[in-house]
């Protein structure tokens, strides 16, 4: 029998065709290749148009901060000569509160030109506040599609706080018990109103990150004479890293690290419902990091412009007690009281700063806003009630879901390697599951995933090797 | 203040509606969440004058109609900071005294 379920899925490429105004098929190149950038630049925007655009929308031009007290408790326990500066983009001060805007500004411009009047969105977070709070500057409707509750109906308090905002925006928030049928039941929306699926993953919304890159390499050059030594990225789905470092790229930053940033959720299952509320952060974390970024095809469209390996030169990950550790340091040291989330890629600049001479420079790429649920405290209180075991000690001893340990001393601040190899190595494997079982990858297959996972033709065919073995 | 005990037509509510069944959900998920179902809350203006727990249609925001069952009338945000939590309030004095000796030092180790 075909349940309702299987229908709506089964129908699933005619319904994001429609709701995306965007035919994916032209960038096919191969069972496994397609042409990435024809992508990326199909919407016919320049980076000076999307900025035009942005300055509409009330988006972007946040300020480049020096956080000088940071940089000097750091440099107090480095090695001499060592501790690098760090300078912070507080995003926050974008109209909705996280550099999510700029992300939402293209899509819904995009949605009221391709004349939709409607905009859908599956999101838990801060995007859903920026694609509600643009929908009301353009005027368009807007459902934003949440996974919130347990099966209890107890609601993670940053989530609850996010339906709120974009209930305040005049969205109408659909609210769900935990599981990815969350974007079956999009898909249901998208069929029945016709809206404009404003996806996190279009090109349309990772083009709109670049100007936070490019605005990094303008603004760090005025300040410091050169562009960033680093550039440490908050990590989720994999938008912010791609644009954030296309943007370097198009503003000519070639040499700044790209290092991005996790807080480590190992061992939680992120379509459990009892896991759900055992874990403290809600995005920036190994849950959505590590599978969008070794499958970015497993997102909402066909093909994701999020596209992380691409840019990663380094990944980190932090513990949630360092993450809020630093938080809490944020407001007490520089006067910036911002939401947890944002502060995943302080945490791992600080670790990474201290290896770095004093003359480097890192930036951490954003801030996003706090409030009531969306606070270290009320994460931390809720932790408490979930059962999680909340003490001082060594981060190390961190357990997602057990035991959240707050540092007790700067010292304490360690972010770890993740294996990049061992991820694009798993991002191959994937891509060649993806194609028939009998093809066989051509020289330009070899060539996209080299591009794909910022290898070369030898290491992919290394990995290719390896996967015939297996 | 009481909640009312009744919506009356065009109060703002929530109803609570059953996506799918634990048969109809999505094959591969943690054992945990495959027994429940999948349920969704929505808030709207109640087309008609209803009880909670009972059935009633709302006009959602978008001007979408949905059935569902009457679970709040003027739902509310309770969600706060909650109290200060003790494992992190050494964190300001710590660091401020750290930073105030570091200089005294003159920064140059």
């Amino acid at each position: 029998m075909i349940t309702r379920f299987d229908e709506i899925m089964g129908r699933r490429g005619e319904i994001m065709r429609g709701a995306l105004g965007m035919d994916y098929s032209r960038f096919e190149r191969s069972p496994i290749a397609f042409d990435y950038e024809a992508m990326m630049s199909d919407h016919g925007y320049s980076l000076d148009d999307i900025v035009a655009i942005q300055t509409t929308a009330g988006v972007g031009n946040t300020p480049l901060l020096e956080l000088r007290n940071i940089t000097d408790l750091v440099r107090s326990i480095s090695e001499a000569g060592k501790g690098a500066r760090i300078f912070v983009k507080d995003e926050a001060a974008n109209l909705a509160g996280a550099f999510k805007d700029r992300r939402a500004s293209v899509s819904i411009h995009v949605a009221k030109e391709k004349g939709y009047d409607g905009v859908i969105a599956a999101t838990s977070g801060n995007y859903g506040a920026a694609v509600a709070s643009q929908a009301a500057r353009y005027g368009l409707k807007c459902i934003i599609c949440q996974e919130t509750f347990d099966s209890r109906h107890i609601g993670q308090p940053e989530i609850v706080e996010k339906a709120r905002v974009c209930e305040a925006y005049g969205a109408e928030v659909v609210q769900m018990t935990v599981g990815p049928e969350l974007f079956f039941h999009m898909l249901e929306l998208l069929d029945q109103t016709g809206y404009f699926a404003a996806s996190l993953y279009s090109s349309f919304g990772v083009s709109g990150i670049e100007t936070l890159g490019l605005e990094i390499s303008r603004e760090m050059r005025a300040l410091t004479g050169a562009d960033p030594t680093a550039c440490v990225i908050t990590h989720a789905g994999g938008g912010n890293t791609t644009g954030t470092a296309r943007g370097l790229q198009r503003a000519g930053a070639t040499t700044t690290q790209i290092v991005s940033a996790s807080v480590d959720l190992s061992g939680l299952h992120m379509a459990s419902d009892t896991d759900f509320n055992r874990k403290s952060f809600t995005t920036g974390h190994t849950g959505f990091g590590v599978p969008f970024a070794t499958w970015p095809d497993r997102a909402d469209v066909p093909r994701n412009a999020a596209r992380p390996l691409r840019y990663i030169d380094r990944y980190l990950t932090v513990t949630q007690g360092e993450v809020f550790y630093v938080t809490e340091a944020m407001a007490k040291l520089e006067g910036l009281e911002r939401g947890p989330a944002g502060n995943t890629a302080m945490a791992a600049a600080m670790s990474l700063a201290r290896e770095m001479p004093r003359a480097a420079t890192v930036v951490v790429q954003e801030t996003e806003y706090t409030g009531a649920g969306k606070h270290h405290w009320a994460q931390l209180n809720f932790a408490r009630e979930m059962g999680v075991e909340v003490r001082c000690g060594d981060p190390a001893d961190n357990k997602p879901g057990t035991v959240i340990v707050i540092p007790e001393r700067p010292e304490q601040l360690q972010a770890k390697d993740f294996d990049l190899l061992r991820m694009r190595k798993s991002y191959v494997r994937n891509a060649v599951k993806a194609a028939p079982a009998d093809y066989v990858p051509t020289a330009a297959d070899v060539a996209f995933l080299a591009a794909d996972t910022k290898t070369d033709a030898a290491t992919v065919e290394a990995m290719l090797a390896e996967l015939r073995e297996a | 203040m009481n909640e009312p005990q009744r919506a009356r037509a065009g109060d703002w509510v929530e109803v609570e509606r059953m996506i799918l069944d634990p048969s109809q959900r999505s094959k591969n998920l943690p054992p945990e969440t495959a027994a429940k179902p999948l349920m969704m809350w929505v808030k709207g203006f109640a087309q008609s004058d209803g009880a909670p727990g009972e059935e009633m249609t709302v006009e959602t925001m978008t001007g979408r109609t949905v059935a569902g069952t009457l679970s709040a009338i003027n739902p509310g945000y309770f969600h706060t900071f909650g109290k200060p939590i003790p494992e992190l309030a050494h964190v300001g004095r710590d660091l401020r005294a750290r930073l105030t000796a570091f200089r005294a030092q003159g920064g140059a180790r």
